[in-house]
């Protein structure tokens, strides 16, 4: 049984529908790749799945139907960092890391994931009473990914996190994620405009065209895939 | 010009002056509760104010000493105002600024019409807080009720900002309001803080009236109405997003109105509005941002 499994989900923004029927899933311990063009459909897989975006058609999550509200689906242990990260930017770095484990109630536990987060990133120690928006799109990023663990997640969801980023970060960045996944068995799904990226460090993938998934397969299948090499990859 | 100054005098119009200030303040922080939370100024919020402090005038006359009516009103006044933003603002909780301002222009209306029905139009008035006895520090008659006036606004003002500083749930109001839909995203449930903001708002206007009505000797259903606009005055003055700022605002304004009124004698008690709409304007116009409204703090 996967651990989150699309079926047949469209959404809509007003009058325009940005997903026509996605059917999709995330197994345990598993990082999933979301790619396609601007307006695919990328981000609004992710938000139809945190429910920030009407939807119809099934998510399912751990055997569970998602409650369609975001609140709702965060307290599911689904974390979202969202298109612009979502970060408090008045806030604290601590307040930030805080925030994200708002919907746990076990004190030693967050206390212990609180510690692990700032072993993890150093830096985040060193600027724990600055605002996080003080801080460069490096360090936001990496708070980002430390406030989603905050919330000791089963799905990781991230929505283009190479954007705007310098490649080394970028690169440092996925690095952090893969190990998070081989040592936590961390189930992530990531949606990427960058495909040789995303396609190096999923073990699968979909393509979305115009609110639909185009493609489908494992990673390196889709790597060898005639049409995604020569619309995504460039070669 | 200074020779002559009775500096006892001005010591006691300072007191005097802070005391009215302490009154604006505690209103401030409610409004900018509220403005944080939904970004609107909550015009209604004298008149709730003045609601709960008839609702503690009842209980007064009803065996209830003091105190334990300002307890029994203050607490009444936090559910109330939880109930209120339930009924009439979480309908227009997506709706534009100006909706959700409106709604507050309708509810002040409402709420002084219903006050006017429940509660005869004759004035009432309410039993002292304090002793009326004045205390006397190096020298200066000062009276306990300035002073415990002073200290019951600082206090109020102070738990909401241990609340908001310490508290989990104050942590997640304060992002909530800066971020509703990141908020979301971390399980936060931003509908009730907002209703937990008026909650908190209300109470504290309520903390205002309780306070501003027993000096007044006698007081009808539109006593908020000055103190509100005192209020505005100094929140707009400090900074309408900055609890800090209305404080400070308040007091100062406060000081500042009690020294016009005493010591300029044409402005005496008739001008003090129109000098609170002057400070209004004059900020509005050099300083929008108020002594202590911040800009966002971002690196691009």
């Amino acid at each position: 049984m996967p651990l989150l499994e699309l079926r047949g989900v469209t959404a809509r923004y007003g009058a325009l529908r940005a997903l026509q029927g996605v059917d999709l899933s995330v197994d345990e311990g598993e990082i999933v790749a979301v790619l396609g063009a601007n307006g695919a459909g990328k981000t609004t897989t992710l938000r139809a799945i945190s429910a920030t975006v009407k939807t119809s058609g099934e998510v399912v999550f751990a055997g569970k139907r998602l409650p369609r509200r975001p609140e709702a689906v965060a307290r599911a242990r689904i974390a979202h960092v969202p298109e612009g990260r979502g970060t408090f930017m008045q806030l604290s770095v601590d307040e930030n890391l805080r925030l994200g484990a708002h919907v746990r109630r076990d004190r030693v536990g967050i206390k212990a994931d609180y510690d692990r987060a700032l072993e993890r990133f150093p830096i985040l120690a060193e600027r724990l009473g600055q605002a996080a928006g003080t801080l460069s799109g490096g360090e936001q990023q990496q708070l980002a990914l430390a406030r989603a663990l905050m919330q000791r997640p089963r799905l990781l969801l991230l929505d283009e996190p190479s954007l705007g980023l310098a490649p080394r970060v970028v690169a440092d960045f996925y690095a952090g994620v893969r190990e998070l996944n081989e040592r936590e068995g961390m189930s992530v799904l990531v949606v990427e405009q960058n495909a040789s990226l995303a396609l190096a460090s999923s073990s699968r993938a979909y393509v979305l065209e115009v609110g639909r998934v185009a493609v489908a397969g494992t990673s390196p299948e889709l790597q060898r895939h005639e049409s995604v090499r020569r619309s995504y990859l460039g070669y | 010009m200074l020779v002559g100054v009775d500096w006892a005098g001005v010591a006691q119009q300072v007191v005097a002056g802070l005391s009215s200030g302490g009154t604006y303040a505690t209103l401030a922080v409610a409004l900018v509760l509220i403005y944080r939370a939904t970004g609107v100024v909550n015009f209604a919020q004298g008149e709730l104010a003045m609601f709960s402090t008839f609702v503690a005038w009842t209980l007064t006359r009803h065996g209830f000493a003091y105190w334990p009516a300002f307890l029994v009103t203050v607490l009444a006044s936090f559910a109330g105002g939880i109930a209120l933003e339930r009924a009439v603002i979480r309908p227009v909780e997506r709706a534009s600024v100006l909706t959700i301002a409106i709604v507050t222009i309708g509810l002040f209306f409402i709420v002084n019409g219903a006050a006017f029905w429940i509660w005869s139009p004759e004035v009432k008035s309410m039993p002292n807080a304090f002793s009326t006895r004045p205390i006397r520090i190096g020298g200066v008659a000062f009276a306990i009720s300035d002073l415990g006036i002073i200290g019951v606004s600082l206090l109020a003002v102070l738990l909401l900002w241990l609340f908001f500083r310490f508290t989990k749930l104050g942590l997640a109001m304060r992002a909530a309001a800066l971020n509703p839909e990141s908020s979301r995203l971390t399980g936060i449930r931003v509908s009730w803080t907002i209703a937990l903001g008026w909650g908190l708002a209300t109470a504290l206007g309520a903390v205002a009236g309780l306070m501003a009505a027993p000096p007044l000797g006698s007081f009808d259903q539109n006593f908020m109405q000055p103190i509100l606009l005192y209020a505005f005055a100094g929140a707009v003055l400090g900074g309408i997003d900055s609890a800090l700022g209305a404080v400070i605002g308040s007091l100062a304004l406060g000081v500042f109105l009690n020294l016009l009124g005493t010591y300029v004698s044409w402005v005496g008690t008739d001008l003090r509005q129109a000098a609170a709409l002057a400070v209004i304007l004059g900020v509005l116009l050099v300083r929008p941002a108020g002594l202590f409204g911040k800009l966002a703090v971002r690196r691009v």
